[in-house]
């Protein structure tokens, strides 16, 4: 069977800059898909070319089969939820929500009734006569959404959904998108430059960097096996170190990286191979005595910043190397390491990811 | 803390509002007078408001003068908005800037000029092709719109500027097409304005003289061309009366126009804080979120 949404070799231009560079991805029924990308790297004019308010260069996009290059926006089985959410300011809730319901000419007695059904869903009960600038931030955002998903549309896009939420009200935010995503069984791409917030409400990620797809993943394949070095930097934080492969025995790699590190061999890899390694911060142990894992580096302390639940400190090894390592808030009856202390850093083979690049 | 004005700006301000005041308010009070000489106080009284209501001439040219200022007045507003919107929504077409010096300078041109090539106009399309028959309450609404216009777009284009083009989006995004978008969610988010820039050009209509009498006909005499008539032959209270009422009607929407501006791009920007404040909190909640 067909994917629910095909994008296929699509390229869009503007000027010189090429926006959107072959890009091709198949998305399926239900799926709540997360566009990840620094600003200016595509993914807006993707998600305007999935809503049709961008034309298409070369390439299509198919929505349940269907090919989209001669719909208009107003006629696509889609909505959209934008970034400022672009409420209609002179009309109350209730009106913004029934707006595209009685372009679809419904009957008003079932607007009134999908308009219930719909400030119930997203927690407004009451609010019908408000005005949008008499709400609150998180209320607009919960109209937008209920605006959007009012036509069943097969396919929802959400432009930086929470982005102009405060820190506490995205993480519940964040939850109750995916409540209502799983309740709908709609198909939702949501389009964000927030790593964090990606990881928490996909299933699967796409990571884009300037027009293309770099990887596409679940986020805990992006995370702990990135597919490059871009992958890894882009996705929270990580220390890499560049070596060669020096030698293989019982499933690990042994690589000299200014220090001898061993690796769990993920296959691909020959004697005498530069490879780079990543490691990530919280994969890494500090202690005052050599550590039980199989690489113990000894460190000396650079700088810490403790941030509440965690420290992180920037440690330096033999030969100049640097490592950032991210230590829980939990210590028990060892004091945190300070300042200028000596030590170890120790880490599982499995823990460090190899890349090629 | 309130600062105390500083001598010298207080009589420059006392000194500078009364040249401009004084003058209309002694009018108003000499509106009252019961004496038929103007210059001569005897007493309070209201009849010549009373004379002015028997007065047929005056009220028949402040009917034509209404007539006048509702039609110029909207179709400038009509004409303002395409103007602006051509402006504002067509992005950057060619000679767009040479346009839109040309579309506003009616706002400086002398009301002479404007008035004297207009009449010409109007001679030369007569014997053209036969329209207008002579000179009359037609003209001077055309000659009324074609400035007033230009003010309205001006006005309109101010708003139009700001305006969130995401919103008219989502109504498309919504199923809805042009020209309901425009009716449906452009026109009444631009309202304030276009009320604005319709008092604008009724104001600016109902008390031109200058443009008014070189392309006005016999009968077809407004309010401001009577009231110039009249006082070649001496000032009378009952054009003081006359003027006070007009002084009213006039300020009344002007004071309007301001308070539909004011109070719309003062709520305007209270929006915009409120956008900007949580953009702020989104980039410290990113710092953050780094692990």
């Amino acid at each position: 069977m067909a994917p629910f949404i095909r994008i296929e070799n699509v390229t869009r231009r503007f000027g010189d800059v090429v926006a959107v560079d072959d890009l091709s991805l198949d998305i399926e029924k239900a799926e709540l898909f997360c566009l990840l990308g620094a600003s200016g790297c595509g993914k807006t004019t993707l998600l305007r070319m999935l809503a049709g308010f961008e034309t298409v260069d070369s390439g299509r996009i198919e929505i349940d089969g269907i090919d989209m290059a001669s719909v208009p926006a107003a006629a696509r089985p889609v909505n959209i939820m934008f970034q400022n959410y672009a409420l209609f300011p002179h009309m109350s809730v209730a009106n913004n929500i029934a707006y595209g319901l009685r372009r679809a000419r419904m009957a008003e007695s079932e607007i009134r009734t999908r308009v219930e059904e719909l400030l119930r869903l997203v927690r407004l009960t009451g609010m019908d006569d408000r005005r949008p600038h008499q709400l609150s931030g998180g209320q607009r955002q919960r109209v937008a959404l209920a605006r959007a998903l009012a036509r069943r549309p097969k396919l929802l896009l959400l432009d930086e959904p929470l982005a102009a939420l405060d820190k506490k009200l995205r993480e519940d935010t964040q939850f109750e998108l995916v409540d209502i995503q799983e309740k709908l069984e709609t198909t939702f791409i949501v389009v964000t430059h927030d790593q964090e917030e990606a990881m928490t409400l996909a299933s699967r990620i796409g990571v884009m960097d300037a027009g293309k797809l770099v990887q596409v993943d679940s986020p805990r394949q992006l995370y702990d096996r990135p597919g490059n070095r871009f992958i890894a930097d882009f996705l929270g934080s990580v220390s890499f170190l560049d070596g060669i492969v020096t030698g293989a025995k019982d499933g690990l790699l042994e690589i000299d990286a200014k220090i001898p590190v061993l690796a769990l061999d993920p296959g691909g890899f020959s004697v005498g191979q530069p490879v780079s390694l990543a490691i990530r911060p919280e994969k890494i142990n500090l202690s005052r005595s050599r550590g039980k894992a199989a690489n113990n580096i000894p460190i000396s302390i650079v700088d810490m910043a403790f941030t509440g639940v965690a420290s992180n400190y920037r440690v330096s090894g033999p030969n100049g190397i640097m490592l950032k390592t991210t230590q829980p808030n939990q210590r028990g009856e060892d004091a945190p390491m300070e300042w200028e202390e000596q030590g170890f850093a120790s880490f599982d083979p499995a823990d460090v990811v190899l890349l090629q690049d | 803390m309130r600062r105390p004005l500083a001598w010298p700006a207080l009589i420059l301000g006392v000194l500078g509002f009364g040249i401009l005041y004084v003058p209309v308010i002694v009018m108003i009070i000499y509106s009252f007078n019961s004496s038929r000489l103007v210059s001569v106080w005897a007493g309070f009284s209201t009849k010549w408001y009373g004379a002015l209501l028997q007065n047929e001439q005056i009220l028949e040219a402040l009917g034509k003068s209404l007539w006048v200022a509702v039609s110029a007045a909207t179709i400038s507003t009509v004409f303002g908005v395409l103007i602006a919107l051509a402006f504002v929504r067509f992005g950057n077409f060619r000679f767009r800037l040479a346009l839109s010096a040309l579309a506003s300078t009616p706002l400086v041109m002398p009301e002479v000029v404007t008035g004297l090539s207009l009449l010409l106009l109007f001679i030369g399309m007569e014997g053209l092709f036969g329209w207008p028959s002579g000179r009359g309450i037609d003209t001077i609404i055309i000659a009324h719109a074609t400035f007033g216009m230009c003010f309205a777009a001006v006005v309109v284009q101010a708003r139009l500027r700001d305006f969130d083009m995401s919103i008219e989006e989502a109504a498309a995004d919504l199923g809805a097409r042009q020209p309901y978008i425009f009716f449906s969610i452009t026109l009444p988010v631009i309202a304030p304005a276009v009320v604005a820039a319709w008092l604008l050009a009724f104001t600016l209509s109902f008390d031109d003289l200058v443009i008014a009498s070189f392309v006005s006909g016999p009968g077809s005499s407004t309010l401001p061309i009577v009231i110039f008539s009249k006082v070649r032959l001496g000032v009378t209270p009952e054009i003081n009366a006359l003027a006070t009422i007009m002084i009213l009607l006039v300020a009344a929407s002007v004071v309007t126009a301001s308070l539909i501006i004011y109070h719309n791009s003062r709520t305007r920007r209270r929006a915009l804080e409120q956008t900007a404040a949580g953009d702020e909190i989104t980039v410290v909640g990113q710092k953050e979120s780094q692990p």
